[in-house]
């Protein structure tokens, strides 16, 4: 394909690359005092990747760069939504930035680049594009936790993030040196095609176990969780929020990709490695958040818990289980915002909390956030009729349906013990005696995030959750 | 949207309208909550609280009777009493794959759709001057709840079931922690009110027995392609998977019922509920156990069904005896009535699993009757409840000189619940112990001794409550029921009267439905067993 058949293609990457240098020059020439332009330029060029994505044609996917990145529905289906978050994203940080002295240009510039580096983490097709993406995405995302440089605990959020993303990017490029030693390819395809042909190779299944190692700390999947209950505490709320929703998305794309298009042969030798990681972050998940009193603490334990039953879909590998992977993700994306949204309108004297305990008896002090909450609370929990329970379901049933029944058992049961913590905060807000009322602020884009997120929770509507599961389904169907 | 605007039904959505009027009535105090104007503390003014509290409850029973009377007119005039199978069925895609909304009655369902819609005025009449704070959430609940709890019974779709079925755990939790009385509970060390321990204890429970059959749901989704109950009543299933799906089935419905030994939810629950939470929770949510156990066990799962026959039958007389006897020892009026509840509902899981005709019907009769009585029972405990704040069976005595209407009333309900012919609880009981003796009659022995000690619980509890002399000083001013008290129990005296002397209209309406049952049921057994 030569360079002019191969540009349409990548318009949407252009545009963010391209945006995001302009935007930096433009943040240089306009200043601080003019951020807010320049936060509302990257909406802009986000929305743009966002429109060019919707209308390009994806069927039949196709290759580019010899090989390295592939445009198709999967990819689509996850820049769509990584994109729409990144949106959001930057809207909810608005207010916040400027209050906070941490106005600054940098940061929509760097969320664009950190997108720019999922879109290629989705698109990779190749173990160098891979690693690319996977660099280009985590640099930002680094820089981003360590943003309120004033504050130890956003710099030591930031350092303990960059040093444990180094060690798992080592891993990862072990990983893939051993996979490329043994096959000699870095390519999907020609893996693919070493990996069925060689049959039991234990150089392959050890670099495979290092790969796996090092994208399941992007997705902060236990064992190698470690990072994240520190950075999501450390960084400055709207960085949660965004670190929450769109890089997990990115992640857990890529490794359901890794996994199933090259090593879809050997899938007896990966799928009691990702079971195992699954059961294990579903399980630490749920038993640390028990004891959290910080918010944020809260989410991260909960997005380790969630990690660990999309995993379950990636443990059926089968198209049905990552079709699961993916409409799970896109559901805990919307709670997630919902839920940031949430907490980034808990004020009060003018700065931020963030104990659960503040949130004390809040139905009678505010009751529309108080239900924005319950609501997201119950759906985090997985409890019908709320859209929590549909990702749960797709999961359980790919699960069954690729014969691990003892995961879905064990993930439902486990599913018990979390609703243990989410109830808590519930009943907090419902029942305890209620704390000093939250400020109340005109902050339209928190709760329009917030309101939408609450209503995208309710899918009573057929056409909205059919939709999404047909969308999700068809996208995992191009990786098979 | 016009794809599903086009897609025709058999017929008009009554099952539908049923379904959701409550849940218009919920978004309609809803609104008017969010738009009271409230200060910076979230607080309104008294007089607009007392305007919102006036409209939520008027909005409450409106659209409650609305509903009710809509089910009462759809049953009177669409249903075919004579019909076997489903009913008012309406379709529509939902998730795609096998899996839609859809919705329908036979003759096992409509009348606990009655007993809903039935019940719940009378709840929201309950609750009319008792609940004082956070009226329009009050309201919003229980309309919410309401919806749910007749999806459950018009669900004709495993998943929507499902939906329906979990889903009307969130108001009731917030109805027995928001509402709940006051009291504190020492657990693992860390003290807190004890409505918060029972409502996540409530939770938990059944969550736990809950997860099991979405596993179930989902294997039983991969073998038969569909989560559509027609369609899985008549799959067949292979007999081994049978004994697991039948067992994680067990796991919900069992804690539902509740069943000894996973009941122990229940008095904590109970104890803790506003009045009218106590009657949602025996009246309705209890039923959900058993007409989960008709309506999936015993048609999906036949030879499972039969293979643990013995092991239900022994767990329902432990519950009939061991509850009542636990029952004997209450101290707390609503405690002895929840124990009661149990070993009632002991009766109906050894009906259900009789396979025989009375067995099952008289298992059915036992929960609607039960609904009445018990829900009448709870509302007569929050009678007293309301006017001397306590239920200890010690706090009261003699009422009879001050209470003669509520007397008699009490002492109906009492007789009903030990079940004395001419009340409905009777026939209930007998023909579940008739259905047991054809299939074993050493079960229907045992079941017998429950009958006795229920009278003895039940008439311990009445002389203690409402004979001897009136001595304690402050029951001297307590006054009678009032009109608005008076009316509702009356309405469910009339009902347990009308059906005890004179069951046929009930079991006439169950009859083509369980005939249908048990022919694919002993055809199935025959079939699995040759």
């Amino acid at each position: 394909m030569t360079l002019g058949e191969t540009l349409p293609y990548i318009v949407p990457e252009l545009v963010l690359a391209v945006g995001a240098m302009a935007l930096l020059i433009a943040g240089v020439f306009l200043g601080e005092a003019r951020a807010r332009f320049i936060s509302l330029g990257a909406v802009g060029v986000l929305i743009a990747a966002l429109i060019v994505v919707v209308l390009t044609p994806v069927e039949p996917g196709v290759s580019l760069f010899s090989g390295a990145f592939a445009i198709d529905a999967y990819a689509s289906f996850a820049k769509i939504i990584i994109f729409a978050a990144a949106v959001v994203a930057i809207l909810m940080s608005d207010r916040y930035l400027g209050g906070d002295e941490l106005g600054r240009f940098e940061y929509p510039v760097l969320i664009v680049l950190s997108v720019f580096g999922m879109a290629m983490m989705v698109s990779a097709t190749d173990l160098i594009s891979l690693y690319m993406g996977v660099e280009t995405q985590s640099l930002a995302l680094y820089i981003l936790a360590a943003f309120n440089r004033d504050s130890r605990r956003s710099t030591e959020a930031g350092l303990k993030y960059f040093v444990l993303g180094a060690l798992s990017s080592c891993l990862l490029l072990y990983g893939a040196s051993l996979i490329y030693g043994f096959t000699g390819s870095t390519q999907f395809d020609d893996i693919a095609r070493a990996a069925s042909a060689s049959g039991q190779n234990v150089g392959l299944v050890v670099g495979l176990v290092f790969l796996i190692a090092g994208l399941a700390f992007k997705v902060s999947a236990a064992p190698f969780h470690m990072w994240t209950p520190d950075v999501y505490e450390g960084s400055p709320t709207p960085v949660t929020a965004f670190f929450a929703a769109a890089p997990k998305l990115a992640a857990m794309a890529l490794f359901a990709r890794a996994m199933v298009e090259p090593f879809s042969g050997v899938l007896d030798d990966w799928r009691p490695v990702i079971a195992l990681i699954a059961v294990a972050s579903m399980a630490v998940g749920a038993f640390s958040a028990i004891q959290q009193t910080n918010i944020k603490r809260l989410m991260a334990y909960s997005s380790i818990g969630h990690m660990g039953y999309a995993l379950i879909g990636l443990a059926a590998g089968t198209a049905d289980g990552v079709g699961a992977v993916l409409i799970y993700m896109a559901i805990y994306i919307a709670m997630t915002i919902g839920t940031f949204a949430c907490i980034l309108l808990m004020r009060r004297k003018g700065g931020m909390t963030e104990n659960i305990s503040d949130l004390s008896g809040l139905t009678r002090t505010n009751m529309p956030l108080a239900a924005m909450l319950t609501v997201l609370f119950f759906s985090l929990a997985g409890i019908p009729p709320l859209a929590g329970f549909f990702g749960k379901w797709e999961v359980f049933v790919a699960a069954v349906d690729a014969g691990l029944v003892w995961l879905a058992v064990t993930g439902a049961v486990i599913s018990v013990i979390s609703a243990y913590y989410y109830l808590r905060v519930i009943w907090i807000m419902w029942f305890n005696e209620p704390a000093p009322a939250f400020e109340r602020e005109r902050t339209p884009a928190l709760g329009a995030a917030g309101v939408v997120a609450t209503l995208l929770m309710f899918p009573i509507i057929p056409v909205f959750i059919g939709a999404l599961i047909e969308a999700a389904n068809k996208a995992a169907a191009a990786l098979f | 949207m016009n794809e599903i605007a086009t897609l025709s039904m058999d017929q008009q959505p009554w099952l539908s309208l049923i379904t959701f009027l409550p849940l218009i009535g919920a978004a309609a105090i809803a609104i008017r909550r969010l738009g009271a104007r409230a200060d910076q503390n979230g607080d309104l003014e008294p007089r607009e609280q007392q305007q919102l509290d006036g409209i939520a409850r008027k909005v409450a029973l409106f659209f409650t009777v609305g509903t009710f009377l809509v089910s009462a007119i759809v049953f009177l005039l669409y249903y075919d009493k004579t019909e076997a199978g489903y009913q008012l069925v309406e379709q529509l895609p939902w998730l795609g794959g096998g899996i839609n909304y859809k919705m329908g009655v036979d003759g096992i369902s409509i009348l606990f759709v009655l007993l809903t819609t039935f019940i719940m005025p009378l709840c929201i009449l309950a609750s009319w001057t008792s609940i004082t704070k956070r009226v329009a959430d009050y309201m919003i609940a229980f309309l919410v709840l309401e919806t749910l709890m007749i999806g459950v019974f018009c669900a004709l779709d495993l998943f929507l079931f499902y939906f329906f079925f979990e889903g009307s755990l969130i108001p009731m939790f917030l109805i027995i922690g928001v509402w709940g009385s006051s009291g504190t509970k020492e657990f693992a060390g860390v003290t807190m009110p004890s409505r918060v321990y029972a409502a996540v204890k409530f939770f938990l429970f059944k969550l736990l027995g809950s997860v099991l059959l979405l596993v179930a749901m989902a294997w039983m989704y991969f073998a038969a392609g569909t989560t559509d109950i027609p369609t899985l009543q008549e799959f067949n299933f292979p007999a081994g998977a049978q004994k697991w799906l039948w067992l994680a089935f067990f796991a919900s419905f069992a804690v539902k019922m509740p069943m000894w030994p996973v009941h122990t939810w229940l008095p904590d629950a109970h104890v803790q509920a506003p009045t009218a939470g106590s009657v949602i929770l025996a009246a309705i949510l209890l039923k959900m156990g058993g007409y989960g156990f008709l309506r999936f066990s015993l048609p999906m799962f036949p030879i499972a069904s039969l293979d643990f026959a013995p092991f239900m039958f022994a767990l329902s007389i432990i519950a009939i005896i061991y509850t009542s006897l636990v029952a004997l020892a209450q101290e707390d009026i609503k405690k002895l009535i929840a124990y009661s509840s149990v070993a009632h509902m002991g009766f109906v899981t050894m009906g259900i699993f009789t396979g025989t005709k009375q067995g099952i019907e008289g298992a059915l009769f036992q929960m609607l009757s039960h609904g009445f009585i018990s829900g009448a029972l709870f509302l007569c405990v929050g009678v007293l409840y309301d006017r001397m704040h306590t239920r200890e069976i010690a706090a009261y005595g003699g009422l009879v000189h001050r209470m003669p209407f509520y007397a008699f009333i009490f002492l109906f309900f009492t007789m009903g619940n030990v079940g004395l012919p001419g009340v409905s609880g009777f026939v209930g009981e007998f023909l579940t112990m008739a259905g047991a003796f054809k299939a074993n009659s050493w079960i229907a022995f045992f079941a017998a001794f429950g009958v006795i000690l229920s009278a003895a619980y039940a008439l311990r509890l009445f002389r203690q409550v409402m004979y001897g002399d009136l001595v304690k000083s402050n029951l001297m001013a307590i006054e009678d029921v009032n009109v608005r008290e008076l009316g509702m129990l009356v309405a469910l005296m009339a009902f347990a009267l009308y059906l005890g002397v004179y069951p046929l209209p009930a079991l006439e309406v169950f009859a083509p439905a369980v005939d249908g049952l048990l022919e694919n049921y002993t055809a199935a057994i025959a079939a699995g067993g040759a």
